[in-house]
């Protein structure tokens, strides 16, 4: 079989398994354009802007372990995806960019819509390739996926000259089956006699206390972290990009923790004497002041990267390995060590959990005049029955939904973790959509952040996907409105919203559907039948109080035992 | 905790962009690179890169495993920790009269360096050792005025039997 190189790219991405495209096209990549109308088995999908091309395909890949595709032409095609490529890169989410790139004869002539995206993107993907010949484009792609999706996944990026993609000189494909990589070993493990120390350890424990981030989802180690956590009967806290790692509805779950995290989950954290972290990179959200941090704890972490071990808080005892895998054995190694595990002292350590619990660190001044943030999210959560995917974009609203949706499965809460990338939600809902055609997909978002990938909204009618909109909408950029609060005296900089536009109006003349509500009382009403609309996108502006804040609250360079509780000023509590 | 001197011996695929991975690498993570050098080897896939850098004992270990990490990296070793050899090279290009000729003649062959080049006005000097020792003859010269240096940076191979592999 002889083949052009934009028919073998195709090819390529076929014996990948590829379903989706998310795409924009231009001079560089019209060749591989052409080849793409041609097939009848991937669908492409044409976004508005490049930077939904790339958000769209992360979530695609976190709500299904797959990784995302993206195909784009040279010059802005690939400046656009930077910030889709950092926020996969992050959050360690696999995902293959596909530029196109001048013809090899002008390359580095400062050509038309040149630029070099191998060096713009080199510190935002996990790995680079810039095709240099012909034969060369079925290696680069079995490699490309290779690297994106196995040990911690991450984004790869394809930069493909245009001459090579010519239709006109074709060559004889063949797809590798296999293909080795000597200087990639993306997961060495040597638990051997570490998997005895740490079941020793943590059977020993007498507060014991479990943080889990995103590497039980993107590892599946969700199961194995179940039976887990039934065996030992011990607290268990998610990190925000962890949360349905463990069941969010469940008794040992603490709720998440960190920066806005539950004041037991942090003061758990704060008195344990054996901490568990699993698949978590002790983000510095997460562990607030490092010299603060699990002050009596030994630590035993749990990662598929030798690279995160130690890297910001120095641990006990480390195990490298996939998530599921490493598990197992621990699970196994456990197993034989039960007979040691301190009942009474576990008990005792409940006790003070339940005591912290009593704190009721989530409950908010209630209003029947104002629409209360946190409200909507519960209203949300009741309405969909937790079975929903979220996405969201960055600030209060995706604190509020953190904390107040609870995720009992994974893969269901797709946010922008590392990065804190706003205009995320959107494109991402969308790429949810296509991977779960017939759930549930909700994106809750803020005024501002809406309005940074605002034009996907024309995506969701070609393809007419029927997403939710929750926008929570306070009229400010809340977050930093927060801040400005806290640390600067209420000076308010920058962080109102003026002119903004008309929601449901704008929805409409999209083509979708815009409803707004702005009274406690329509909330329940107006939301349930906007999610009964199961065939169109139904955009709903919830106009919400604009003084409220995300607590509780850990500032910068406090401990997990710092936490305010409630609004600074007469009943300030620190715990 | 305190900074030594550390020196990295890499092996990495001879491949497009991997100098600048592995140069960006140093820079994002706020490492200096003291001296380095790269070469293809006997294996021409290959490339070996030879660096120096100061940091701590912790600072050494995340920057070993930052480097395993990257995909163009096949080995990596710190040559700090084992009995290895390390040399550099100087080129030198000096200032030189008729009257100073027998004075750098006698300090070059103390250092058992060679003048390798002439001219009415100039010497051009090779010299091999190790840091300390290229050191030392540069601070000799005192008066004599250089025109131009160039060092190759340092060296490194383990002794023994001992080597860095490209486990295939
Ligand atoms: C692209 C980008 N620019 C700036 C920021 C900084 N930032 C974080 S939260 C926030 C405000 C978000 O406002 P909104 O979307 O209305 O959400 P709210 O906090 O009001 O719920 C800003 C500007 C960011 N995270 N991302
Ligand atoms: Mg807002």
């Amino acid at each position: 079989m002889k083949l052009s190189g934009s028919e073998i790219i195709i090819e390529c991405l076929k014996k990948e398994g590829v379903e989706y495209i998310f795409g924009y096209p231009g001079g560089a990549v019209l060749h591989i354009y052409d080849a793409l109308f041609a097939n009848k088995k991937i669908k492409h999908i044409l976004v508005r802007h490049e930077q939904g091309a790339t958000h769209a395909a992360d979530g695609y890949a976190r709500a299904c372990g797959k990784p995302g595709i993206v195909l784009v032409t040279s010059g802005p095609g690939i400046t656009n995806c930077v910030t889709g490529l950092a926020t996969a890169h992050m959050d360690s989410i696999p995902m293959i960019v596909i530029s196109g790139q001048v013809s090899r004869a002008y390359v580095g002539s400062d050509a038309f819509q040149e630029a070099d995206a191998t060096g713009i993107t080199r510190p935002v993907t996990k790995h680079n390739f810039l095709v240099d010949t012909r034969e060369s484009i079925p290696e680069v792609f079995k490699k490309a996926f290779m690297i994106a999706t196995t040990g911690r996944p991450g984004p790869v990026l394809i930069d493909v000259p245009k001459d090579l993609t010519d239709p006109k000189i074709k060559i004889p494909f063949e797809y590798p089956k296999k293909i080795k990589l000597r200087s990639y070993k993306p997961i060495k493990s040597d638990n051997k006699n570490k998997i005895t120390e740490a079941a020793k350890l943590i059977c020993d424990a007498s507060k014991p206390m479990i943080y889990t981030g995103g590497g039980v989802i993107l590892g599946k180690a969700h199961n194995q972290l179940k039976t887990l956590v039934k065996k030992l009967k011990f607290p268990i806290t998610n990190t925000l990009m962890g949360l349905g790692g463990y069941p969010g509805s469940d008794e040992n779950f603490l709720g998440m923790l960190g920066m806005h995290g539950t004041y037991e989950a942090n003061m758990a954290m704060h008195e344990c004497d054996v901490l568990l972290a699993i698949g978590a990179r002790f983000d510095d959200r997460v562990t607030g002041d490092t010299t603060k941090f699990c002050p009596s704890a030994k630590i035993i972490h749990i990662d598929v990267d030798p690279s995160s071990i130690s890297k910001i808080i120095e641990v006990d005892l480390s195990l490298v390995g996939q998530t599921s895998k490493v598990l197992n054995d621990l699970n196994k190694a456990i197993d034989l060590k039960k007979k040691n595990i301190k009942v009474n002292k576990i008990k005792k350590w409940w006790n003070q959990i339940n005591k912290w619990r009593q704190k009721k660190c989530l409950n908010y001044k209630k209003s029947n005049k104002i629409i209360k943030p946190q409200l909507v999210i519960e209203k949300l959560y009741e309405l969909t029955k937790g079975d929903a995917y979220i996405t969201s974009d960055v600030g209060q609203h995706q604190m509020w939904a953190a904390q107040y949706y609870k995720f009992d499965k994974p893969n269901r809460w797709i946010n922008s973790g590392g990065l804190g990338t706003m205009g995320f939600g959107l494109p991402a809902a969308m790429g949810v959509q296509f991977a779960h055609p017939k759930s549930s997909v909700i994106c809750i978002t803020g005024e501002a952040s809406i309005l940074m990938c605002i034009q996907e909204l024309s995506t969701c009618l070609q393809y007419r996907l029927p997403l939710k909109i929750v926008n929570l909408n306070n009229r400010y950029m809340g977050m930093v409105r927060q801040w400005q609060e806290f640390f600067y005296e209420g000076r308010y900089a920058m962080s109102y919203m003026d002119a903004l536009p008309d929601f449901a109006k704008l929805a409409s003349s999209f083509g979708h559907e815009g409803i707004t509500i702005e009274k406690p009382d329509d909330l329940e009403p107006m939301m349930k039948s906007a999610l009964s609309k199961k065939d169109k996108l139904v955009f709903i502006d919830v106009i919400t109080d604009q003084a409220e804040n995300v607590y509780p609250m850990i500032q910068s360079g406090k401990g997990h035992h710092e936490m305010h509780l409630s609004p600074t000023g007469s009943d300030t509590e620190l715990a | 905790m305190e900074e030594k001197r550390h020196i990295l011996s890499l092996l990495v695929e001879n491949e497009f962009g991997s100098l600048s991975r592995i140069a960006g690498l140093f820079s994002a993570r706020g490492y200096n690179i003291h001296c380095l050098n790269v070469a293809p080897t006997n294996d021409e896939s290959i490339s070996r890169m030879t660096l120096v850098t100061f940091c701590n004992e912790q600072k050494i270990q995340k920057l070993m495993r930052l480097l395993e990490k990257l995909v163009d990296v096949v080995n990596v070793k710190d040559l700090t920790g084992e009995t290895h050899i390390e040399r550099e090279m100087l080129l030198m290009k000096i200032k030189c009269n008729k009257k100073q000729r027998n004075e750098l003649k006698r300090l070059t062959d103390i250092f058992r360096a060679r003048i390798i080049d002439v001219s009415d006005t100039t010497y051009t000097i090779e010299l091999t050792g190790v840091a300390e020792k290229i050191l030392a003859f540069i601070n000799s010269l005192g008066n004599i005025k250089i025109i131009e240096m160039v060092r190759s940076g340092t060296l490194g191979i383990s002794r023994g039997a001992e080597s860095l592999q490209s486990k295939g």
